[in-house]
């Protein structure tokens, strides 16, 4: 039996959530085929061919996958899926999050969700609570379906497979729902998920006006930016920027967390960053216990102080 | 328009969990219980599509324990006009509750079912597209805007690099990110009223549906302690330390 990993793409590239689900599914042993299901997105799926340990990719190109709905891409691994696979995984993004329990449901078996760390090709290891507990789960099911936290795995290289890539034919258009708008969030700076270093501002910037002093910093280290969810709920930022349990999860090898405290909730979506750093001005906020270097103070003087200083 | 709002009880988002001593589960006993908080924007949405006259009727479901009960007099108090308890004491995963859910949709027959997108204690993120697909309904997961109109509904939801808008006929399943509304309090005259609308008691059983779990948990531990606590002095100390001991920047 294999393993199909359904590709999260722009058509034209991979995300890089993309390639750490490849490395997941490669820890369950058996043959890695991956699904890009997309419209003239022969670029995307030349780029999972070219993955180190994918042996197959199965391409599907229909006008229905440019801007597709869960209801199609999972129709479309619900076609190939019977007694070809024994595992079917997708990133715990937004993509992956929407599509999987559909498949699940349909083939009657349960999903583990958000998966850390495999033990066996059927038990694996899950935050539950916010990240405050981690359970460990067995899934008797004949096909498991899996979503992959991405920071848990290391990114496959890019480069260096040989993957086969072959056509295969579409699925329906389930005619379930349209896409008839997107409004992406354009920007210059690395992928908040995926960004070496992550720089995020809490409610202690103040405003809009003032979150905007964390560009230039960002600027000097080539950072993504995010934020706190107070930050977001008083309308700093775009709620993509959301850092924490029900936002994004990112693990960079250095977070720098601006005017924060550290709920719970904010803590579960960074902590397991390499280096921490903490400005904050209250001593007793509980993101100084999980930084490893806080510096207490006004965030006002020292992040001017702090860009200049990397100047 | 009947609208079906399914909830879960879950152990307070305050509260800060201890794992058991033997590792098999957290420990709930005497814990504070409540709503879980993308459920109350489930129910405020509900709400505010019954106060444009949109929905007629309003149903609180949910799926557990005896004491589930409480949850769906708090639903009631917001706004919803009858409940359902689906009543077992099975440890219920995302799909059963989406075969139970299934199972009251059809008996009820609404035109459309919000959720929230994930509860907090399991953090499956699961069962309303678990739903959607059981029912062949189309999904709107992650919403953060819902206009219904002439049988459809136009759903912005949010994406990983921004919004996306989603059009569908009804009936449908919608599930609620954060920032879908600002959830109302109870107020004392509604918790009273509350206490007298109609809640129906049924069971797996009578539904016809098989809530056995398919997970096993084996062991549920905590986190590795992360080592913080380092304070630095100043900027420079701090930029020095960032580049010599931890090496993370040039």
């Amino acid at each position: 039996m294999s393993i199909l990993v359904i590709a999260e793409h722009d058509q034209a590239s991979l995300k890089s959530a993309t390639l750490h689900t490849i490395t997941a599914a490669q820890q369950l042993g058996g043959d890695v085929h991956v699904l890009v299901a997309g419209h003239n997105a022969g670029a995307a799926a030349q780029a999972a061919a070219a993955v180190a340990g994918v042996a197959k990719v199965l391409h599907a190109d229909a006008p229905h996958f440019a801007m597709p709905t869960a209801e199609n891409i999972a129709a479309m691994a619900l076609s190939m899926l019977p007694g070809v696979y024994s595992h079917v995984l997708a990133p715990a993004t937004g993509f992956g999050k929407n599509i999987l329990p559909r498949v699940a449901a349909k083939l009657d078996v349960a999903q583990v969700s958000e998966i850390t760390a495999i033990v066996s090709p059927d038990t694996f290891v899950r935050p539950i609570y916010a990240g405050n507990a981690f359970a460990t789960v067995q899934s008797k099911d004949p096909v498991k379906v899996i979503t992959v936290r991405a920071t848990a795995f290391d990114a496959a290289a890019a480069t260096g497979g040989s993957g086969s890539v072959e056509s295969i034919a579409p699925s329906a258009d389930t005619g379930h729902a349209v896409v008839i708008g997107q409004e992406l969030t354009k920007s210059e700076r690395p992928e908040l998920t995926s960004a070496r270093i992550v720089i995020s501002g809490g409610r202690g910037l103040g405003s809009a006006e003032n979150f905007k002093m964390l560009e230039a910093l960002a600027d000097k280290l080539n950072a993504a930016l995010g934020a706190s969810r107070a930050a977001v709920d008083a309308g700093y930022v775009p709620n993509d920027y959301q850092v924490g349990q029900t936002g994004k999860i990112v693990a960079p090898d250095l977070y720098i967390a601006i005017g924060i405290s550290g709920a719970i909730q904010h803590l579960a979506g960074m902590k397991d960053s390499k280096v921490i750093v903490a400005i904050n001005k209250d001593a007793e906020a509980p993101i100084f216990q999980i930084a490893d270097y806080g510096l207490v103070g006004d965030l006002f003087e020292l992040v001017p102080q702090l860009t200049l200083a990397l100047s | 328009m009947k609208i079906l709002v399914p909830i879960k009880r879950v152990v307070d988002y305050n509260v800060k969990v201890r794992v058991k001593p033997d590792g098999s589960g957290v420990d709930t006993m005497n814990v504070k219980m409540s709503m879980n908080p993308f459920d109350e924007i489930a129910i405020e949405e509900a709400v505010r599509l019954r106060e444009k006259g949109i929905a007629t009727e309003i149903v609180a479901v949910t799926c557990g324990v005896t004491a589930c009960q409480e949850t769906l007099r708090t639903a009631l108090a917001l706004g919803a006009d009858r409940a359902i308890l689906v009543e077992t004491d099975v440890e219920l995963q995302p799909l059963a509750v989406a075969k139970l859910l299934a199972a009251i949709a059809a008996k009820e027959q609404p035109q459309l079912m919000i959720l929230g997108k994930q509860a907090i204690d399991d953090d499956a993120n699961q069962t309303g597209q678990m739903l959607a697909a059981l029912l062949d309904w189309p999904q709107a997961a992650f919403a953060s805007k819902v206009d219904i109109a002439e049988g459809g509904a136009t759903v912005k939801r949010e994406v990983d690099g921004g919004l996306e808008t989603l059009q569908m006929k009804l009936p449908a399943i919608v599930t609620t990110d954060l920032r879908l509304n600002e959830p109302r309090y109870a107020t004392l005259p509604n918790i009273m009223k509350a206490k007298k609308k109609p809640m129906e008691i049924t069971t797996p059983a009578t539904l016809a549906v098989d809530v056995t779990p398919r997970l096993t948990t084996i062991k549920v531990v905590e986190p590795p302690k992360r080592k913080g606590g380092g304070k630095v002095a100043d900027v420079q100390e701090l930029v020095a330390k960032l580049r010599n001991e931890a090496k993370v920047i040039a």
